[in-house]
């Protein structure tokens, strides 16, 4: 490639040449809204161009985010999914820091392994014991929700000092599609298919991060990287804490979900605008919704964006909407007021960008 | 146990004569072996390795990070993610649980990451069984791990030290596991030897961290994608160190003989020389081999007998010549081999090895109870031509092959 390639103007990250810059003042993006995640991410990538993720997948946006707020010293473990035969195909990589793949189900007790050892080498002095060392998981949801289930809870169980990044595209979308404990009610994938007799899957998704923060663990958090700079935020506080975190993050899927490319972003923004993905984060038990919404858009603005989803009769949607309203009721309840807004019919589904 | 050791050796190390479980004999091997890192799950019968193991760390004995995980999945996926980011580590499992961390093993040889596993052997289910035979390890046999069969609880505390040094050797970088009989070795308690100052272990199997591994200033990617363009070479890398291993381990063993006074080689062999028969099996059952062999000499048959210690490497072209002028080599096999040409699956690997027939029998199924006689009996019948070679028969079974 020619030094005036694409990527010419992108620094990679080289070690001992490390500049911060200010690239992203999320406050002043958001004025007003957002002071909480009013920090600097770095210029330098740690997450490199040239991966093989689908067109216009949320999986870079989020591992790129991640690793600016993560900064190199950090070690990432990397279920099997999509993103990891997507940025490790030797002999190249995407990845800036150390990383490693064992196997599927296993995110949690190889991050528990890799986090115990730095401790021990840290007391051996091996490694500098003042030097802080991020050891983060980045897993898919049949990683984490389903054949993970077991190794993450006991890395929360024992309260493993590990950031646990859960990218949620509602199913086993590397291996064509299949369906998840956490693909939702009503989407078609070729394990559970929209048939004559089956609208889809018929189950509704596992609430991972409900089930983390019942581990009693410092801070759980879903986000959405259609807001990048909640997602950041999120990742900044995961990195403070002291002890496992969980962060929920949903992720826009293109075959799998069947939307255009170009809407990979607008239709994690309807996830959000319709209540059906609620940004929210719990903090030592405290639970907030970090991003409220005044007024919904209805569900079936997100539905209808999305080829999974075509199939269902008005009736079914109706039923997802109701669904909706009342995890938003419970949200409102649990937060004591309404952070979540009812239906507002007069929203235009798709609201014009300047 | 003394018989194992060779005839008077210098030994450098000063040490005292305890008595131990062969549990309890590698739990103190671990210790001396200062692993950074332990993950560990009950089953039994090797569970007091890992209950001991939990005191010495709790006792601020051994300084290192036990983790009690919530499976033999996770506990090998633990020592991988250890052994990956540069910490020496330690796991020990038996048969259910070695079938639960299987997905791992292979992933822990294609990383090349120096595991040392203990494995107090037992059979596999169903019907449910705890007790003791080698079903477990024989089934990783294909996975590129080094296999150690120990028949005492000295020669498991011994090997288990040897296994780090052989596994961090710049040469090998390999995961190795030492297996030695659930409860008639992991249960018993017999006289060893151990060092008096434990720093001498240290001293001989120092941790080398040269293995690739997880550093934030020299970032590697471990387990990446091996399209079929590559996967070959790379997995052919791992093929090679462990054939190459074979001079590693019998360096190493020397070496601990120097040391210690012990050596082992890569099988033992008991008046062999001269033998129309040889009786190869493996584990503690070698002690009863040993005495058919001498009970068969006193009435006139020139017998002897043969322990298989290291499986894998398979020490091929050692035993085609250690065997090779015995007439009948009869292969007490202590794991089925379901369905395969000879049941035994070290006989299928002897006669592949000998290249003609050998004599198949299994005993000890499920831990089933046999004694010197029964061995006798069987070798009589290999001998008065009772039993054919080239079938397998049973030792102990009601309504077996007889």
């Amino acid at each position: 490639m020619s030094s005036g390639g694409r990527f010419a103007k992108i620094p990679v990250y080289i070690r001992g040449n490390y500049l911060v810059k200010t690239a992203i003042k999320a406050a002043e993006e958001y004025q007003g809204q957002y002071e909480y995640a009013n920090f600097e991410l770095p210029d330098e990538e740690l997450f490199l161009p040239g991966h093989g993720l689908c067109a216009s997948c949320t999986i870079g946006v989020i591992a790129r985010h991640m690793l600016k707020v993560f900064g190199p010293d950090t070690v990432v473990i990397n279920p099997t999914g999509c993103a990891e035969v997507s940025t490790v195909v030797y002999p190249r990589t995407n990845w800036g820091v150390p990383w490693i793949h064992v196997a599927f189900g296993n995110g949690g007790s190889v991050a528990s392994g890799i986090e115990a050892a730095i401790k021990a080498l840290k007391r051996r002095g091996v490694i500098d014991p003042g030097r802080r060392i991020n050891v983060v998981v980045f897993a898919g949801d049949g990683g984490t929700a389903d054949i993970g289930f077991q190794a993450l809870s006991g890395m929360f169980e024992r309260g493993h000092k590990v950031i646990y990044v859960m990218y949620d595209n509602e199913g086993y979308m590397n291996t064509g599609i299949q369906r998840s404990g956490t693909t939702p009610f009503g989407a078609s994938a070729t394990t559970s298919p929209a048939g004559k007799k089956v609208p889809g899957n018929v189950t509704h998704k596992k609430p991972m991060a409900a089930i983390a923060a019942a581990h009693g663990i410092p801070y759980v958090a879903t986000a959405n990287p259609a807001y990048v700079h909640d997602m950041v935020y999120k990742f900044k506080k995961a990195m403070e804490v002291d002890g496992p975190s969980f962060i929920h993050v949903l992720q826009s899927c293109t075959p799998g979900w069947r939307f255009e490319p170009k809407y990979a972003i607008r239709v994690l923004e309807l996830a959000t605008e319709t209540g059906y993905w609620v940004n929210y984060e719990i903090e030592r038990g405290e639970f907030r919704v970090t991003l409220p919404v005044p007024r919904r858009k209805h569900v079936k603005c997100f539905l209808q964006l999305q080829g999974r989803f075509r199939h269902l009769k008005p009736e079914e949607v109706e039923y997802i909407q109701k669904v909706i309203d009342r995890d938003v009721e419970e949200i409102n309840r649990v937060v004591g007021r309404e952070v979540i807004g009812p239906v507002d019919p007069s929203l235009p589904c798709l609201t014009e960008r300047k | 146990m003394t018989a194992q050791a060779l005839a008077p050796v210098e030994k450098k190390v000063a040490q005292r004569r305890i008595a131990l479980t062969g549990n309890h004999a590698v739990a103190l091997a671990v210790k001396m072996c200062r692993p950074e890192v332990i993950a560990a799950y009950p089953i039994t019968p090797q569970t007091p390795v890992v209950e001991k193991l939990a005191e010495y760390v709790n006792n601020g004995e051994l300084d290192a990070e036990y983790i009690p995980v919530e499976s033999e999945h996770s506990a090998m996926s633990a020592v991988i993610g250890a052994s990956a980011a540069g910490a020496r580590t330690f796991t020990e499992t038996s048969s259910q649980g070695l079938g639960h961390m299987y997905e791992n093993l292979p992933i822990a040889v294609g990383m090349r990451l120096p595991i040392v596993m203990g494995m107090a052997v037992r059979t596999y289910s169903a019907p449910i069984n705890v007790w003791g035979d080698y079903s477990d390890v024989m089934s990783m046999r294909e996975l590129g791990w080094i296999i150690y069969i120990a028949q005492s609880a000295q020669e498991a505390f011994d090997t288990v030290i040897q296994a780090y040094r052989v596994a961090e050797d710049s040469r090998v970088h390999l995961p190795a596991v030492v297996a030695y009989d659930g409860f008639w070795t992991s249960h018993v308690l017999q006289p060893l030897d151990v060092p008096e100052d434990e720093e001498e272990v240290m001293r001989f199997a120092p941790i080398t961290r040269s293995w690739v591994r997880l550093d934030v200033d020299n970032p590697a990617q471990l387990g990446a994608v091996g399209t079929p363009e590559w996967y070959w070479e790379v997995r052919w890398q791992a093929v090679e160190a462990l054939r190459e291993s074979q001079k590693v381990i019998e360096e190493v063993d020397e070496e601990f003989g120097k040391w210690f006074g012990r050596r082992y080689g890569l099988f033992r062999t008991h008046r062999t020389e001269d033998a129309e028969l040889v009786v190869v099996t493996y584990g503690s059952l070698y002690g009863l081999a040993k005495k058919v062999a001498d009970r068969l000499r006193q009435e006139g048959v020139r017998a002897g007998a043969l322990r298989l210690r290291v499986i894998r490497p398979w020490p091929g072209d050692q035993l085609k010549k250690a065997l090779e002028a015995a007439e009948k080599v009869f292969v007490i096999d202590r794991a089925i081999n379901h369905g395969a040409y000879l049941q035994g699956p070290m006989a299928m690997e002897l006669a592949a090895t000998l290249q003609r027939p050998v004599y198949s029998a299994l005993a000890t199924i499920g831990m089933r109870a046999i004694d010197s006689d029964m061995i006798y009996e069987a070798a009589l019948k290999v001998l008065k031509g009772l039993w054919a070679p080239n079938q397998t028969y049973t030792i102990g079974l009601r309504g077996g092959y007889e």
